[in-house]
């Protein structure tokens, strides 16, 4: 068991990390960048939905099938699914969150005299954490599940390779199969347990009832 | 940042939506002198609001020009102007992210006062508008409506602007709490003696509260402009007789004026 541990399962949990980690910060930098864009330009913001849909409605392997030419056989191939994944919902959250500032907040901020990029910063960022936020938790906890999709193309790519060795043994190979699915489950509960935390810490009025 | 009480002049200020027949505000004219409380009422749509955001350019002229202490609103960077009026609204708008004494350094912190002066201000602020020094570090959402506009008429007074505009800042509150707001309203210009602004639709309040009194007629038309009292006694034809509803309780509401110290 601890050989096991130290020699499959310990790795892959470390991958899959990382795999996620990577995925999660880059759709973040383009979703809050398209975001950005979309609140600004409401002529966007259908345009950049409607790419997020069709992102996410794309079944990976069609992905993988069209991207191992270019990219081989990779973590680059395995990423650009995970990124296109996380951007719907990423997107989707962060301009929500933007346009959820109350009107009455904006006057006020206005009328008072702060600049347009003084009422971004200090007002509509700040109140658009709590759904930022939301929208990480969801696009880490689903990146972490999509990830074991990886399995199927690489080895050292995360959890997902013992996953499918399992399904694949001669007779499936239980232990091994509840093991690692475990491990993926674990994962992600405490990825969303961290990250509710970062959420509290982050919105000190929210808690002020 | 500023001190002396300022002189709002109306110039014929116009505004006028294209599209739309009549105007919102059409050639309003009247001086405000410094240190009264003009206050700004009518019937819906009678364009006291966007008079009154106006002043502070959330809604530009069409024509005409409004001037503060003898200088026109569009020759100041309008940034500037806005953290010179002091703006108070319905809702309040409070940020919610920010603690009472958070809020009520907004426009200092812009000014770039240093933290122990904005803590201090804050806790002179509370005291004045009736709040215990407790509330500095309380978030909007733990207040109560009353509460929160005290804090806003605070907020609205930290960088001691010559000028307050306020549009119908107890219309969301209760009645018995707004009494008791409008009274202390009243005795903090007693000290302050702020030009102010106020925009209500209530006519009570109105002669309770204004030095002068500027009521506007649909289409944005100054029906009369005066004390109450000459409102009163002379109304100047049947639709500010009725507004102010001379065949009820007029007596009764001068007697409520008298009753306020001033």
């Amino acid at each position: 068991m601890q050989k096991h541990w130290s020699d499959i399962l310990g790795p892959a949990l470390t991958q899959h990390i990382e795999l996620t980690l990577i995925a999660v910060a880059i759709g973040f930098a383009i979703a809050f960048t398209m975001a950005l864009l979309g609140f600004r330009f409401r002529v966007l913001d259908v345009p950049f939905g409607v790419v997020g849909d069709v992102l996410y409605a794309l079944p990976s392997l069609t992905l993988f099938e069209v991207l191992i030419p270019i990219t081989g056989l990779t973590w680059t191939t395995i990423e650009i699914p995970l990124v296109s994944y996380t951007l719907f919902v990423l997107y989707r959250n962060t301009i929500a969150g933007l346009r959820g500032v109350p009107a009455d907040v904006l006057e006020s901020a206005r009328g008072m005299g702060l600049t347009r990029l003084q009422t971004f910063f200090k007002v509509e960022l700040p109140l658009a954490v709590p759904a930022i936020v939301a929208g990480l938790r969801i696009a880490t906890v689903s990146t972490i599940a999509i990830a074991t999709i990886g399995g199927y193309l690489l080895a050292d790519a995360g959890i997902g390779k013992p996953i499918f060795d399992a399904l694949e043994a001669p007779d499936i190979f239980k232990t091994e199969l509840v093991a690692s699915s475990l491990l993926v489950i674990a994962l992600a509960l405490v990825a969303d347990a961290l990250l509710a935390v970062a959420q509290r810490a982050l919105t000190p009025w929210g808690r002020a009832r | 940042m500023a001190g002396q009480a300022a002189e709002l002049v109306f110039d014929a200020a116009t505004k006028k939506y294209t599209g739309r027949g009549a105007a919102a505000v059409d050639e309003l004219s009247l001086t405000v002198p410094a240190g009264e409380i003009c206050v700004l009422v009518g019937p819906s749509g009678g364009g006291k609001t966007t008079a009154l955001k106006l002043v502070n350019r959330l809604i530009p002229l069409t024509s005409g020009d409004i001037r503060i202490d003898g200088k026109s609103i569009n020759a100041l960077d309008v940034t500037e102007l806005r953290r010179g009026i002091g703006y108070v609204i319905q809702q309040v708008g409070l940020f919610p992210h920010y603690t009472v004494e958070g809020n009520i350094g907004v426009v200092p912190r812009l000014y770039g006062e240093p933290r122990p002066w904005i803590k201090q201000r804050s806790a002179e602020l509370l005291e004045l508008v009736g709040l215990d020094q407790s509330y500095a570090k309380r978030f909007p959402a733990q207040l109560s409506g009353g509460e929160r506009q005290r804090v806003g008429l605070a907020r609205a007074l930290a960088a001691n602007p010559p000028l307050m505009l306020m549009d119908e800042p107890f219309g969301a509150i209760d009645p018995i709490v707004r009494s008791r707001l409008q009274d202390e309203f009243l005795r903090l210009q007693g000290e302050l003696r702020k030009t102010v602004v106020f925009v209500t639709h209530d006519v009570d309040e109105a002669i309770k509260l204004g030095d002068r009194i500027a009521i506007l007629r649909e289409g944005g038309r100054l029906a009369q402009y005066g004390t109450p009292e000459e409102i009163l006694a002379k109304p100047a034809d049947k639709f500010v007789a009725d507004f102010v509803g001379l065949d009820d309780g007029a007596i009764a509401r001068l007697r409520l004026r008298a009753e306020v110290p001033r």
